[in-house]
């Protein structure tokens, strides 16, 4: 029986590790961050590209989803019209806690050039937004940066903090 | 040599004194010279009254009475062969002259020739719809009244195709203001929210250019960054470089897993391998 015995002490150290509840929960949600596949004009290229194999969102442990219910993180990747504001307003609700929002490129952040009557002036308006990603459009390596960025922000957080509704109203 | 005029102020001075843009008068030429045109010309004022008829770049253009347009339309297509309705549409010339000219604009594949029929309603008038001839009409007629308010009688479905049906006002109208109305720049807010959150979002920002230096609220001025709300009046905040990861890297389990990136320690290769 003893001749099995592992001397953890001697070989690597103890199987046990300490850590904060915060730390672990964080470091999950940070590295599983799953956006929602919502492309709304030339950003969604870029987003798509970002996801594809040559630049490789995967490899961050974000997979896009196909629905609301599924995903932590909207990427709104273009021009939001007044239209469509309640539709993606609708989509934010449905996304469960904890959530969060980057807005990506020049249109989503202010509007943009579309300085007109049918355009939204910046998602904000809208929705809360975590990241802010400058760029028409902003590049794949942009994107990525953002979503590093937004990790740092969660990992940052205390975990209980994010589930807080955060609402415009 | 030519006289010197000062050009000290040619900045200031717009370049264009019309509010909108004045299209250059294209030059007109006779229909008698055009075959086929003739041709179809004199056909079709058997039927309905022409107002006024010419060859603009190769295009015959017929003005009628708004009344006749599903019989010209109907007659072009039908028995003189023009069978694709390219366009449809209508402009606002109702400062001017206090109604819209309709315009429909045809081309014959067999003949390769274009037409273009023009008509004008007064502001409160009705045009008949050509849907029945052309299911193109079908889309170009719902955008003429929803961009411009032009009511089409014996269409199929006549609602807005581009704005929202809740939508009001006519946003192609050159009264309409680019920003949008009241209604207009509160629609999403009114919609989602509810009137009284107007107060609460404020009104938009529209101009472009505005950036404010101290306000951390709104803007962060990049390498520069500090949390939201921290008051940097004086200037002094200090630089945040671009970082890929924390420091020490994600102190999860320790540095075993996760070692840090140290520039000086890291293995620059002389050769690749």
């Amino acid at each position: 029986m003893a001749q099995h015995k592992v001397n953890y002490f001697a070989e690597s150290g103890t199987p046990i590790k300490l850590t904060t509840v915060d730390k672990i929960v964080n470091f999950g949600r940070s590295n599983s961050l799953w956006p929602m596949t919502y492309g709304l004009a030339c950003c969604a290229i870029e987003m798509m590209a970002t996801g594809g194999s040559r630049f490789d969102f995967d490899r961050f442990g974000t997979i896009f989803r196909a629905s609301p219910r599924q995903s932590d993180v909207i990427v709104v990747a273009g021009t939001l019209t007044k239209k469509h504001a309640e539709f993606m307003r609708r989509l934010y609700d449905q996304m469960p806690d904890p959530k969060w929002v980057i807005s990506m490129g020049s249109c989503a952040n202010t509007g943009g050039m579309f300085n007109t009557y049918a355009t939204v002036q910046g998602v904000d308006r809208i929705i809360p937004v975590d990241i802010y990603l400058p760029g028409c459009a902003p590049r794949p390596e942009t994107l990525q940066y953002a979503l590093m960025m937004l990790q740092q922000k969660i990992r940052r957080e205390p975990s209980n903090m994010a589930q807080k509704a955060k609402r415009l109203i | 040599m030519r006289s010197y005029t000062p050009k000290d102020d040619v900045q200031q001075k717009a370049y264009y004194k019309d509010r909108f843009f004045v299209k250059p008068p294209v030059p007109k030429s006779d229909i008698a010279n055009d075959e086929i045109f003739s041709k179809d010309l004199n056909s079709i004022k058997n039927i309905v009254n022409i107002l006024d008829s010419y060859v603009e770049v190769e295009h015959l253009v017929l003005v009628i009475n708004p009344e006749d347009n599903y019989k010209v339309i109907s007659y072009l297509n039908k028995s003189l062969n023009y069978d694709f309705l390219v366009e449809l549409t209508a402009v606002d010339y109702i400062a001017k002259r206090g109604g819209f000219e309709i315009i429909y604009e045809l081309l014959s594949t067999s003949k390769r020739k274009r037409i273009r029929v023009k008509t004008f309603i007064k502001f409160s008038e009705t045009i008949q719809s050509v849907e029945p001839l052309f299911r193109m009409a079908d889309w170009s007629e719902r955008e003429m009244f929803d961009m411009y308010g032009v009511k089409v009688i014996n269409h199929p479905n006549l609602r807005r195709i581009l704005m929202p049906n809740d939508w009001a006002g006519h946003p192609l109208l050159k009264t309409y203001p680019l920003h949008g109305d009241e209604t207009g720049s509160w629609y999403e807010i009114d919609k989602i929210f509810g009137k009284d959150a107007r107060e609460v979002v404020g009104p938009e920002l529209r101009d472009s250019a505005c950036v404010e230096r101290y306000d951390t609220d709104r803007f962060a001025r990049l390498g520069h960054e500090v949390s939201k709300g921290t008051p940097i009046s004086q200037g002094n905040e200090p630089d945040t470089p671009i970082r890929y990861q924390e420091e020490g890297g994600v102190k999860l389990f320790g540095k075993k897993l996760v070692t840090p990136f140290d520039e000086i320690e890291t293995v620059h290769l002389k050769q690749r391998k």
